[in-house]
């Protein structure tokens, strides 16, 4: 189906299920019960997590596939943010030209920074990426103020004159909209003491998505995608084999940073504004640690890292001392007190507490992140007798001789 | 008709002369051995024919193309395969994968963005690389990764990798060293059945075993310099090779 293997055609179907149907799983809880600060069926997370989920995905072919760890990929996400942002100042409301200048600006960033950086491998490849990302961050907050807007971020305006739209409707900004379905617009679906909504937004992205994860089947998939795992195992191998690894990461390189643009698009798509912030080296982190908390170089790996990530920050750092109170209210005063004591530096705004010591935790005892935990899973569910895999797994670890 | 031709060629490492004024020539459809002692500059020799090392003065030939200052990937797309000392495979990937890719890499040349295409409906390439992978008998192992296999096997499938690609000249760095006798003289009958496709080959071998019963011709090298060359018999009865391996004991 859709050239695609079995394995993955599944796999991509599966993907589908849960992005149509996650205002519904994100909502377990009843609107008004305890635990409905837990409910991720909100639109402005949903959209987050695939957009994130988006940026992990691109980020995935170039470290997953070929190895070379990027630390500056947030770049090129700010890159693709401010040209959307300018195109709905100058061009039009609707957001596919943003969201396609996004991909086309933060394409040709990479290339620049692909170009240079990759004429060095290893940490030396990590350094000049982070180099370049923290000088594009420097640069959007101070010297290019007349494009970027400095430290207020880039916003639109009243009397921006957008050229194939209107400046403005009755005094305020127009929406961001898809051929006049604005990405704000919600349909909200109440069954018993459940609310669900369904925003015109997410299903944008949710389409941008799936398209975006079926090109990475593809590559995944495909010869140049057998290329860039040989460029992780064996470079030199490869030189000899009358291949040229350079054009091989380039196009990589290039690849993920337009995927990285297509998220900062995406994001000025659902909220029109853009700032230097998103460059940041700590944003080019996050998505580091999205892809090796998920799995990297495994296909979904990188989308449920996102959202793992995304989950935790919103819905840990809303956990406050008042909702810990509630929860020990049962226990005698002074036990509470003291859980309380011990819980707060991991909630709030010590949610990366948190998310360090869970990431630690996956890395020293999962390293091939989440899918490598599900996998472990998966085999204790195995119907063949274990003895025959345990034979094939020891086969596979004896040193060669 | 000469394949490969070595004029003039030195390189120093600091004040160590590796090679020196080295003059070299492999007829094609033939099989070149070059022996020495450690150190004699085997190695050295090799790496400046395949562009690993950069000749200091001299020119390497390939019929009549120049290899001086081309990269590894363009000399390999002029189809000359090395086959390395310590196997250099892909250790991540299947035995499949690994063959696959240097018949793509013939096929489709240095880059190519096939990005959408599905390489496990490419019927060609895959029957081409199982067709190689049993050829040395490895086609039972073809969905293992190439880094669970034994150093034999490993070489084998380096061998396979750089055959897939119907090389004019193959360069073997000692293809038994750290073999059994067993695993040795399967991979001499292995290069003898590919001899019969007409591939050039260079062999620099340490085995007197191999080297006698593969090569038509044998170089040998010393301190950088080639001190005799002709056929197997001859080489053996040398004063000068015995010298150079011995020390000048008579036995």
């Amino acid at each position: 189906m859709l050239g695609l293997n079995k394995k993955d055609a599944y796999l991509f179907l599966l993907v589908l299920a849960l992005v149509v149907f996650a205002p519904f799983l994100l909502n377990p809880f009843p609107e008004n019960s305890e635990l409905a600060q837990f409910n991720a069926g909100y639109p402005d997370l949903m959209q987050r997590f695939l957009i994130f989920g988006i940026f992990a995905i691109g980020f995935n072919i170039l470290f997953g596939l070929t190895g070379y760890l990027s630390f500056g990929h947030a770049a090129f996400l700010g890159v693709g943010s401010y040209a959307g942002v300018w195109m709905m100042k100058l061009l039009t409301m609707n957001v596919i030209p943003a969201i396609f200048m996004s991909v086309v600006f933060a394409g040709l960033f990479s290339l620049l920074v692909g170009y240079i950086s990759l004429r060095r491998s290893g940490i030396y490849f990590s350094i000049l990426t982070l180099a370049f990302a923290q000088m594009s961050f420097s640069l959007a907050y101070s010297v290019l103020t007349p494009i970027t807007n400095g430290e207020t971020g880039l916003q639109l305006a009243l009397d921006d004159p957008r050229v194939l739209g209107v400046s403005q409707v009755d005094g305020s900004i127009p929406q961001a909209n898809l051929f006049g379905i604005p990405m704000r617009e919600s349909f909200e679906l109440s069954l018993g003491g459940w609310l669900f909504t369904f925003n015109a937004g997410y299903y944008l992205c949710a389409v941008v998505m799936m398209v975006a994860f079926y090109v990475a089947v593809r590559i995944f998939r495909s010869p140049f995608g057998m290329m860039l795992r040989a460029v992780k195992s064996n470079q030199q191998r490869m030189n000899f084999t009358g291949l040229n690894s350079k054009p091989y990461t380039l196009a990589a390189f290039v690849i993920s940073g337009m995927y990285a643009g297509l998220a900062g698009g995406l994001m000025v798509a659902m909220d029109p504004l853009a700032g230097a912030e998103r460059m940041q080296w700590t944003a080019s982190g996050e998505v580091v640690l999205m892809t090796i908390l998920g799995g990297a170089g495994t296909l979904i790996g990188p989308v449920l890292g996102a959202g793992f990530i995304k989950y935790c920050e919103n819905i840990f750092s809303k956990i406050n001392d008042n909702i810990l109170y509630g929860w020990f209210s049962g226990l005698p005063e002074g036990l509470a007190d003291a859980l309380v004591f011990v819980i707060h530096p991991f909630i709030g705004k010590g949610w990366h507490l948190t998310l360090g010591i869970m990431f630690m935790l996956i890395v020293i005892f999962l390293p091939g992140g989440i899918m490598e935990g599900l996998e472990r899973i998966g085999r204790l569910f195995k119907r063949k007798p274990p003895s025959e895999d345990n034979a094939a797994a020891q086969a596979s670890a004896a040193p060669a001789e | 008709m000469e394949i490969l031709r070595v004029e003039g060629v030195n390189k120093s490492f600091g004040g160590l002369r590796a090679l020196n004024n080295v003059n070299f020539s492999v007829e094609e459809g033939t099989v070149h051995a070059i022996i020495g002692p450690n150190g004699a500059g085997k190695s050295t020799f090799l790496n400046c024919m395949i562009g690993r090392l950069a000749p200091d003065t001299g020119t390497v030939m390939f019929g009549d193309i120049s290899l001086t200052g081309m990269k590894p990937h363009e000399i390999n797309q002029i189809g000359v395969s090395r086959v390395f000392q310590t196997p250099e495979i892909f250790d991540d990937l299947t035995l499949m994968e690994n063959i696959m890719i240097p018949a793509l890499a013939k096929r489709d040349g240095e880059f190519a963005l096939h990005a959408f295409a599905r390489v496990d409906l490419d019927a060609e390439i895959r029957d081409k690389a199982m067709h190689m992978l049993e050829d040395v008998g490895l086609a039972e192992k073809r969905d293992t990764t190439a880094s669970s296999l034994s150093r034999g096997d490993k070489r084998r499938l380096e061998l396979a990798m750089c055959l897939s690609q119907d090389p004019k000249l193959l360069l073997l760095d000692e293809p038994t060293a750290g073999m059994s006798r067993a695993d040795t003289n399967n991979t001499i009958d292995l290069l003898k059945r590919i001899g019969d496709r007409g591939i050039t080959k260079v062999v620099i071998e340490h085995d007197m075993h191999v080297v006698f019963s593969l090569a038509e011709k044998v170089t040998v090298l010393a301190q950088g310099t080639i001190i005799a060359e002709g056929k197997p018999e001859d080489i053996k009865g040398d004063p000068r090779v015995q010298e150079a391996y011995l020390g000048g004991a008579h036995l």
